[in-house]
């Protein structure tokens, strides 16, 4: 038996293809659950409206300070116990993008902190409306700069959906380890799932890169 | 305490203290500034005359006293009666009627010209976009950036992004103008231009203006009134005329020695 079979390998991509699309599917939802409430955070912690602060806070040292594994265990095993049940690629999503929120406030935040005290005060000046002023003036400075490090944790957790095969989604490594278990190869399997990632994750953080110089040369 | 042959004060200070921390910044303040008037703060640096401009534009909030603009409290909001500290929507709503120029202009970055001279009076003042952008050409006329309208700030020098921020603060149509030394942060020979233009602007307008300048020449020129600041307290009040020539302190006349002579 050859270390590696091409007829074998053609015969399971397909199935590996498909199991990328769910990849692909509970990065880009996690991405829009960590960019949107990461966003959230940081601007509701700028405002620092008093317990509410505070429970932010907690929350998110806790979500940082645990392990994704044990958060996505506890949503999949110990909310059905409260009547919440959520399927597993719901949990996958919800988890992932609440532990990368977690992340991206704090990137978030450094965007905020940068805008110089003057954009504000020229608000004032202005009598410009609290919220206008969040989303005609700061966000559209603070946003851009912080795009390349944004990337960087979709990036990252893209390559963290496999985590997810511990709740049983069938996402690529999950397939490549039960594609193995079938025919007990798993040269094939695990090498294309490791190629899959590689060529969309390298091509991702090239273009990450590419943003980084343009925000220097700007 | 008014009397009928006067008009109302537009800007009145009364008894206003401000510390940052222990330091006292300003002690005891009382001063008014009729509607229409110039008035030229000069002093020493860290002499509390750029906190009277911030405190007017609600940057920051006296610890004693009290500020009125246009007869209305700045620093408290009047409610059943009784003095208190002003609601966000209040201040928002007394502060309309001030504009102020900074000396890093602060124009926003992520707008072009246009942008930033419609944002306050679309946004706050309630104008269509056709009104707003109306008054923005007629404002870049004025300043002569015209054919600037579609530029973005960092696009600009120092001296045309300073006249958009007068354009932008005119814009408004305030009844007072702080003017935070604008034209010290600019190349020298760009300083002439910034000063003629709010000479221009003080002569066509009625608009209250409170200016903080090292500019001692255009602060004889400009004002009805220079008021000398030293330890937070006003040391001298009088018309340019008399304060530049014959002072009553001899800490005015080193100031203005040393300032004339740098």
């Amino acid at each position: 038996m050859p270390l590696w079979d091409w007829n074998y390998a053609f015969e399971i991509l397909p199935d590996l293809l498909w199991a990328l699309v769910t990849t692909i599917e509970i990065t880009l939802l996690g991405s829009v659950v960590a960019l949107l409430l990461g966003l959230v955070f940081a601007v509701l912690r700028r405002l620092h409206i008093p317990v509410l602060d505070q429970v932010l806070w907690a929350f998110i040292e806790v979500v940082r300070s645990t392990p994704l594994l044990v958060q996505v265990f506890f949503l999949f095993f110990v909310l059905p116990q409260f009547g919440v049940t959520l399927s597993a690629f719901v949990v996958g999503v919800v988890g992932l993008g609440v532990h990368y929120a977690t992340y991206t406030s704090e990137v978030y935040r450094a965007g905020i902190d940068a805008i110089p005290k003057g954009q504000w005060e020229a608000c004032t000046a202005l009598s410009l409306p609290r919220l206008r002023i969040w989303t005609g003036v700061i966000l559209p400075q603070a946003v851009p700069r912080v795009l390349p490090a944004l990337g960087n944790y979709v990036i990252s957790m893209f390559k963290e959906v496999p985590l997810l095969l511990a709740i049983g989604v069938v996402e690529v490594v999950n397939e490549a380890r039960e594609l193995g278990s079938l025919t007990f190869r798993y040269t094939e399997p695990y090498t294309i799932a490791g190629l899959l990632f590689l060529l969309l994750s390298y091509p991702a953080s090239m273009l990450v890169r590419r943003l980084e110089r343009r925000r220097v040369h700007a | 305490m008014s009397t009928p042959d006067t008009t109302e004060p537009m800007i009145v200070f009364d008894g206003v203290e401000k510390r940052f921390g222990s330091n006292v910044v300003l002690k005891d303040l009382h001063f008014t500034v009729a509607p229409g008037e110039h008035v030229t703060l000069i002093g020493p640096s860290g002499s509390g005359k750029t906190t009277i401009l911030r405190l007017l534009m609600t940057l920051e909030q006296c610890n004693e006293g009290t500020i009125s603009v246009g007869g209305r409290y700045l620093s408290h909001e009047m409610r059943g009666g009784k003095l208190g500290p002003p609601r966000e929507k209040y201040l928002r709503d007394v502060r309309k009627h001030i504009g102020m120029v900074f000396q890093q202009f602060n124009l926003f970055p992520n707008m072009t010209v246009r942008g930033n001279l419609i944002e306050g009076p679309t946004r706050v003042l309630g104008l269509s976009r056709d009104e707003a952008n109306g008054r923005a050409e007629e404002l870049l006329d004025l300043v002569g950036l015209k054919e600037k309208i579609d530029a973005h700030p960092t696009q600009l020098s120092g001296g045309q992004q300073q006249r958009v921020a007068i354009a932008r603060a005119l814009a408004m149509r305030p009844d007072v103008l702080l003017l935070d030394e604008v034209t010290s942060a600019l190349d020298p020979e760009l300083v002439a231009g910034v000063l003629k233009l709010l000479q221009d602007i003080g002569d066509t307008t009625d608009i209250t203006i409170l200016c903080v300048t090292h500019e001692m020449g255009f602060a004889r020129d400009f004002s009805h009134r220079v008021m000398m600041f030293d330890g937070g307290r006003v040391l001298e009040d009088a018309p340019p005329a008399k304060l530049f020539t014959d002072p009553d302190h001899q800490r005015t006349r080193d100031f203005l020695h040393a300032v004339l002579n740098h």
